[in-house]
């Protein structure tokens, strides 16, 4: 995803010339092609990510369109509140994009994990939050954050992700994607979990049960009209995300079946409110947090 | 308690032990931050064989409140301070193998509840520096004897936090801590002084109020020296060092922040030094 969306960017620029790169001392090994082809369009503003926001503002209402690129707790929490008042509160056209959704960055350690920054980014007025899940849907969604105006958070993986949508799909912010067409419940991923979404989906076929996967690489704006086609389909629902389970995916979709007026059987699969303790890859990280392995749907199928 | 009375051949065998430690734990788990775990080698020496006084019975260390403690807030070269705490007896030898790897025990940044000895989890830059500060204004509130000692990197230095304590240190002349800037002119997108410029270095930290001593972070003389010079502020030791220390190919170049040695070239810089 980080490859997909230097070269999305390096299109971008060179049709429009408002565009600029900010890293506070990231992108090793990534963002050079942007560097060479656009010194003056990019700077590495050190590691000092507090006063980096603040400096995307100031280039942002100058007349650029600022894109601020590092790893995903460094570009959201370390500056927080810069991104609250900096970006959202005066509105400035300002992209950050983080690296290294949820367990990514594996023996790193909790540092360098994301498992909170959907919900506090979710909760700051005028932010748009996306998170997309295959390179493809990286591509489509950093081209839209182009063409709309406003502060905007991407959440993107690392790199290797597989590309599940065919080469031509379109994606648009605030719209969820239907992948396949089961009727026996809906499996909705964000974010790097689509691959294992459609891995759980693949293997449930086989035994027989037909599942909708679809996926919502937007969380904000939400697809709430997704959510009511599925209650009047009266369809079970399970989220899936590598997130803590206070304020993500799971949480936006818990929030509309709530304040419907209908009764569906729900489960939001994600990470437990714990910081990891686990030593291992990023695979390793997600067996221990039951990631892997495709839940029992016992209570939906009986 | 014992801050250990080592000589300078000895010392300088531990570094050697220390480094080849370093490059195997890098090697075995593939990781990254080899570079910056070799530039403090002798730093780490020298605190925890000659200055520090730490209890080597670790069930007593925890409890003597009095200890000193250091913390590393650069927690990515975490390798040497591992490498470190085993040969001083923390934790068997064998966790070393347990360094970034799946089922591992040692993670690549440091976790208090890891292992013995991690004075504070970190990962982020910027967070460790505050927290020593915290911890010697604590003790000099309660009049305990116990110094804090705390290394940050050049390029930590970018952080605004940094100079949001180094001022506040000064103010309440904590002169119960010695700050480390393991000067060694690489970060992690470009070298320290082009991507934002520190130099004058140590006239900053002057006029911010700390006394400064400046020193080959690679020699123990000076940094002996430096460690025991007396102070009535807070005290920086500007350590000049060398990223990827010691290992000819990974001195002073920027990918070693990133990469991993292969099959070859572990054989090489273990053999590098060995002839040392
Ligand atoms: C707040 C924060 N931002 C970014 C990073 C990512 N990062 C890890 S190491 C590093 C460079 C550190 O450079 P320096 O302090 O000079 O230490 P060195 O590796 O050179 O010893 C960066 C930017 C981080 N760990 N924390």
């Amino acid at each position: 995803m980080r490859t997909t969306f230097v070269k999305t960017l390096i299109e971008i620029a060179r049709k429009d010339d408002r565009i600029f790169l900010l890293t506070p001392d990231m992108g090793y090994s990534v963002l050079e092609p942007f560097r060479e082809e656009f010194p003056d369009r990019f700077l590495n503003t050190g590691i000092a990510e507090q006063n980096t926001i603040g400096v995307a503002a100031g280039l942002a209402l100058t007349g650029k369109i600022v894109y601020v690129y590092s790893i995903i707790p460094f570009v959201t929490m370390r500056c927080y509140e810069q991104v609250r008042l900096d970006l959202a509160y005066n509105n400035t056209n300002v992209k950050l994009i983080g690296i290294g959704a949820g367990l990514t960055y594996g023996s790193l350690g909790p540092s360098h994990h994301a498992i909170e920054d959907i919900a506090i980014m979710k909760a700051i007025p005028n932010m748009t939050v996306l998170c997309p899940g295959d390179p493809i849907e990286t591509r489509e969604l950093v081209s839209r954050s182009y063409e709309n105006y406003g502060p905007m958070y991407i959440r993107l993986g690392k790199n290797g992700e597989p590309k599940i949508h065919s080469e031509e799909t379109r994606i648009d912010i605030g719209k969820a994607i239907d992948i396949t067409n089961g009727k026996d419940f809906a499996l909705i991923t964000t974010s790097n979990t689509l691959e294992t979404g459609k891995r759980w989906v693949d293997e449930w076929k086989k035994e027989g049960i037909d599942v909708r996967l679809i996926s919502m690489p937007s969380i904000k704006p939400f697809d709430n009209e997704k959510i009511h086609d599925l209650l009047s389909e009266e369809m079970s629902i399970i989220t899936l995300e590598e997130h803590n389970v206070i304020g993500g995916l799971g949480s936006s979709v818990a929030e509309i079946i709530a304040e419907s007026e209908k009764k569906v059987k729900f489960k939001r699969i994600g990470l437990p409110d714990k910081f990891s303790h686990y030593v291992g890859d990023h695979r390793f990280q997600r067996e221990k947090f039951n990631l892997i392995e495709k839940p029992s749907v016992d209570f939906i199928i009986k | 308690m014992n801050s250990g009375e080592f000589d300078l051949e000895q010392l300088e065998n531990l570094s050697k032990k220390i480094r080849k430690q370093i490059v195997t734990m890098v090697f075995n788990s593939k990781s990254s931050h080899v570079g910056s775990a070799l530039s403090i080698v002798e730093v780490l020496v020298t605190l925890y064989f000659n200055i520090l006084k730490i209890e080597t019975n670790i069930e007593s260390y925890n409890n003597r409140t009095d200890r000193d403690r250091f913390i590393l807030s650069k927690a990515h070269g975490s390798s040497a301070l591992y490498a470190i705490l085993a040969e001083r007896g923390f934790f068997p030898l064998e966790y070393l193998k347990k360094y970034y790897t799946n089922d591992g025990i040692l993670p690549g940044h440091l976790d208090r509840v890891s292992i013995p000895g991690i004075e504070f989890s970190a990962g982020a830059l910027g967070h460790g520096f505050s927290a020593a500060i915290g911890m010697a204004i604590s003790n000099k509130q309660s009049q305990n004897s116990g110094r804090i000692f705390v290394l940050i990197g050049d390029g930590e230095c970018n952080e605004g936090s940094i100079w949001e304590g180094i001022m506040l240190a000064a103010h309440l002349k904590l002169d119960n801590l010695t700050a480390i800037v393991d000067y060694n002119k690489i970060q992690s997108f470009g070298r320290t002084n082009d991507v934002i410029n520190q130099e004058p270095i140590g006239d900053k930290w002057k006029s911010f109020g700390w006394d400064v001593i400046e020193v080959d972070g690679h020699n123990f003389n000076e940094l002996i020296d430096a460690f025991s010079a007396q102070h009535k502020k807070p005290k920086v030791i500007i350590s000049h060092s060398v990223k990827g220390k010691g290992i000819s190919f990974m001195e002073d170049k920027l990918e070693w922040h990133y990469k991993s040695p292969d099959n070859e070239q572990l054989t090489k810089a273990l053999e590098e030094l060995e002839k040392k």
